[in-house]
C-alpha cells in the first residue's frame, strides 16, 4: 500500500508541475505584464525598474523556478485589475465556494445514492422510471438553465402567486416558499472564515444554487448505483444470502449497497474537482461571492494572475482529493487491504 | 468500407445497404429515437434557411424599432401578431431571434466538433501507430487535461485568446468574428482528448492486422498507411463520439455566451440571448429567457438521444 500511495503522490506531483507550466506559460501570451501594471505616465526608467525587480531580464528557467517557489509559499502575484495580492483575494473567497460545493456534494450524495438504490430494487417500478426520465432531462440541462428555471419559479413565479385557498378553510400563501435567488444572505465570520451555514437566512440562501450544482452530480451517482446495485444483486453471494434467509434489509444495505461503494467514492471524488469548477457557473447565476465569480471576472479582464491561481489552486484540490480517494479504496475494500500484490494493479 | 474499392459500386448501392442494414431496422423500432432525429432535422432546417424562414431580421439594427421592446408572447393580453414570442428588451421578435440563435449555435458547435475531431484524431493515429515515448507524452496531456472539466479549459482558453488579441492590435478582427474564433477555439480545444483515446485505442489493435502488414510489406510509407488505410477503420466509433459531442459543445457555447464570454448580444447566440433574458426574469419579462432556454434545451435532448441510440447500434461494446 506505501508504495502504491508514494506513486501516486509523485504522478500529482507532476501534474502540479505540469500545471504550473501552464499557468506560467499562459503570462507569456499576453505580452508584457510591465504594461497590465502601470499606468500611462510612468516613465521609462520606472518601467525598467518595475521589471528588474519582477524578475523579468532573468533567463526565462529562472523565471519559472521562481514563480514555483512563489506559488509553493502562497505568493502568486499581484491582480492586474484589482492591485491586491491574488492570494487573498482567493482566501477571502475560498469559504462560499468550498461551502457551496461541500454543501451540494453532500445533496447529490444524500439523494443520489437512496434513488440510486431504490431504482436499482425496483427496475420496472413506476417511481423507478420517473426518476430516470427525470436524470435524463437532468443530464441535458445545462447548469445555468437549471439554475435559471430554479429562480424563475421558486423567486418570480411564487412572489407574485396569489394565495392558494384549501377547501376554504384556510389559505396558504406560496410567497412562504419563495426563496433568495442571489447572495449568500446573513453570513457569521469565525476567525477568518465567513460562514453562512449558522444562520437561517444564510442556509435558505444556500437551496437554490446547491441544487443548481448538485443535480447533474445527483443523476450521474444515482445511474451509477443503479447499475451497480443490479449487477451485485445478480451474483452469487447475494443469492447464498437470501438462502441463508437474511432480512431483505440487510442484504439490500448490509451487503449490496455495500458493494457498490468502491466506483461510487471513485466517481464522487472525481467530480468534487468538477464541482469546484462547475460553481464558476452556478455563482454567476445566483452572484454568489465565491472564488468562480472572480475567475470569470478575471477571464473578461484578461487578469492572468488570478487566472493562473485558480487554476492551480483547483488543480492542487483535485489532486489531494484524489490521492484521499485513493486511500479511502482500503477502508472501504478489506480485499486491497490483504493483498498488496494484487492491491498495486486496482484502480 | 472492406469492399470500398473492389468494384466501381453503384452511387445507390451505400444507400441500399445502409437501409437494408441493421443500424435502420434499429432506428425504425425506436419511436423516441426517430422523434429525436426529426426533432434535429427540424433545428438544422432551421439554421440552414434562417433568413428565409424568420419573419424578421433580428441582426439588422436598423429594422428595429424601440418601440417594439418586451412586448408579450402574441396569446398573451398586450401581445403584438407580428411577434409571435414576443419581442426582447431592443424591439426584436423573439422568434427570428431563436432561429438566428440556433444558427449561429449550431454553427459554433459544428465547427468546434470538428476542430477537437481533426486535433483528436490525428494526436489519436500519431499516439498509436507511431507508439513509444511520443504515444506516452500525448497520453500524459491527455489524462492531465481530462482530470479538469472541459468547460474550466474553455474558460482558460477564452482569457489566454481574448488576452493574445488584445495585446496583438496587428490582428485585424472584428468584433463578432473574434467571438467566433476564441469559442471555436476554446471549445475545441478543451474536447479533443475523448476523440484521441479511442482513436489511439481501435488504432492500436489495427495496427497488428494483417491488411496492415501487407501494407507495410510492399512499401507504402507510413504516413500513408495511417492517413488511408488506417484511418477509415477507426472513424465509426469517432462519428458517435462526434454526436455526443456536438451536444456538449452546443452548451459549452451557451454557457460561455450566458457568462459573458461568448457571442456578443448584437448578433446573439441561444447562450446570449439567455443571458439578455436573465436580466428581465425579475420584472416578469420570462419570455425572454425562457424560450430561448426550452429551445436550447430541446436541441440539446433531441442530439442527445440521438447520440445515445447510435452508441448502442453501431457498437454495443461501447457502452
Amino acid at each position: 500500500m506505501v508504495a502504491f500511495i508514494i506513486r501516486r503522490f509523485i504522478q500529482s506531483l507532476f501534474v502540479m508541475f505540469v500545471v504550473a507550466l501552464v499557468s506560467f506559460a499562459m503570462f507569456q501570451f499576453i505580452g508584457d505584464p510591465v504594461n497590465q501594471m502601470v499606468g500611462i505616465e510612468t516613465s521609462l526608467a520606472e518601467r525598467a525598474a518595475l521589471r528588474e525587480r519582477l524578475g523579468l531580464n532573468d533567463p526565462i528557467v529562472v523565471q519559472f523556478w521562481h514563480f514555483i517557489l512563489n506559488a509553493v509559499s502562497g505568493d502568486f502575484g499581484i491582480s492586474y485589475q484589482h492591485k491586491r495580492p491574488v492570494a487573498d483575494m482567493l482566501l477571502e473567497r475560498l469559504p462560499a465556494t468550498l461551502e457551496l460545493s461541500a454543501v451540494s456534494a453532500l445533496f447529490s450524495l444524500l439523494v443520489g445514492i437512496p434513488m440510486g438504490v431504490y431504482t436499482g430494487l425496483n427496475r420496472d417500478g413506476f417511481l423507478a422510471k420517473i426518476f430516470l426520465t427525470i436524470s435524463l432531462i437532468g443530464i441535458s440541462l445545462p447548469t445555468f438553465l437549471i439554475g435559471i428555471l430554479l429562480i424563475f419559479v421558486f423567486s418570480v413565479t411564487l412572489a407574485n402567486a396569489p394565495p392558494i385557498s384549501v377547501f376554504g378553510l384556510f389559505a396558504i400563501d406560496p410567497s412562504v416558499l419563495q426563496l433568495p435567488s442571489f447572495g449568500r444572505g446573513t453570513v457569521v465570520e469565525i476567525g477568518g472564515w465567513r460562514t453562512g451555514l449558522l444562520t437561517a437566512d444564510g442556509l435558505k440562501a444556500l437551496i437554490m444554487p446547491s441544487i443548481t450544482l448538485g443535480l447533474f452530480q445527483l443523476t450521474l451517482i444515482m445511474r451509477l448505483v443503479r447499475s451497480e446495485m443490479l449487477e451485485v444483486l445478480r451474483t452469487d453471494y447475494i443469492k447464498f444470502a437470501r438462502a441463508r434467509g437474511l432480512a431483505n434489509r440487510a442484504i439490500n444495505f448490509g451487503h449490496a449497497l455495500k458493494n457498490t461503494l468502491v466506483p461510487v467514492i471513485t466517481i464522487t471524488g472525481l467530480q468534487v474537482g468538477s464541482i469546484i469548477a462547475f460553481a464558476i457557473i452556478t455563482e454567476t447565476v445566483f452572484q454568489w461571492p465565491g472564488m468562480g465569480q472572480m475567475f470569470l471576472q478575471a477571464v473578461q479582464n484578461v487578469d492572468i494572475p488570478i487566472m493562473a491561481a485558480y487554476l492551480m489552486l483547483i488543480a492542487f484540490f483535485f489532486v489531494i482529493i484524489n490521492l484521499i480517494v485513493d486511500m479511502l479504496y482500503y477502508v472501504v475494500d478489506p480485499r486491497l487491504r490483504v493483498d498488496t500484490g494484487k492491491a498495486a494493479g486496482h484502480g | 468500407m472492406a469492399d470500398a474499392h473492389t468494384s466501381a459500386p453503384g452511387l445507390l448501392d451505400p444507400l441500399r445497404r445502409f437501409f437494408d442494414g441493421d443500424v435502420w431496422a434499429s432506428f425504425k423500432r425506436s419511436p423516441v429515437t426517430v422523434g429525436a432525429a426529426a426533432v434535429t432535422l427540424a433545428y438544422f432546417m432551421m439554421a440552414a434557411f434562417g433568413p428565409w424562414i424568420a419573419p424578421h431580421d433580428p441582426f439588422d439594427l436598423a429594422k428595429l424599432d424601440l418601440l417594439d421592446s418586451l412586448i408579450p408572447p402574441a396569446w398573451m393580453a398586450d401581445g403584438d401578431p407580428r411577434f409571435l414570442l414576443g419581442t426582447d428588451d431592443q424591439g426584436r421578435d423573439m422568434l427570428s431571434a431563436i432561429i438566428y440563435g440556433s444558427r449561429v449555435s449550431l454553427l459554433i458547435g459544428f465547427a468546434s466538433v470538428l476542430l477537437s475531431m481533426v486535433i483528436g484524431i490525428g494526436l489519436g493515429l500519431l499516439s498509436g501507430f507511431v507508439g513509444g515515448a511520443i504515444d506516452a507524452f500525448i497520453m500524459r496531456m491527455a489524462e492531465i487535461q481530462l482530470s479538469f472539466p472541459a468547460i474550466l479549459v474553455a474558460l482558460l482558453i477564452n482569457g489566454v485568446v481574448i488576452g493574445y488579441f488584445k495585446t496583438h492590435p496587428e490582428w485585424q478582427v472584428d468584433q463578432v468574428t473574434l467571438a467566433y474564433v476564441v469559442l471555436v477555439l476554446s471549445i475545441g480545444l478543451s474536447n479533443w482528448v475523448q476523440y484521441a483515446r479511442t482513436v489511439r485505442g481501435s488504432t492500436l489493435v489495427e495496427r497488428g492486422k494483417e491488411y496492415v502488414q501487407a501494407a507495410h510489406v510492399i512499401g507504402i510509407h507510413p504516413a500513408k498507411i495511417m492517413l488511408r488505410h488506417i484511418l477509415p477503420n477507426v472513424m465509426g466509433p469517432v462519428l458517435v463520439i462526434a454526436t455526443i459531442q456536438l451536444a456538449l459543445a452546443v452548451i459549452a457555447e451557451a454557457t460561455l455566451s450566458f457568462l459573458g464570454v461568448g457571442v456578443p448580444p448584437t448578433e446573439p447566440s441561444l447562450g446570449t440571448l439567455i443571458r439578455i433574458g436573465n436580466d428581465y426574469l425579475f420584472s416578469g419579462e420570462w419570455w425572454v429567457t425562457i424560450f430561448p432556454g426550452a429551445a436550447l434545451a430541446i436541441l440539446v435532448l433531441a442530439v442527445n438521444l440521438l447520440g445515445d441510440w447510435l452508441r448502442d447500434a453501431l457498437n454495443p461494446k461501447l457502452r
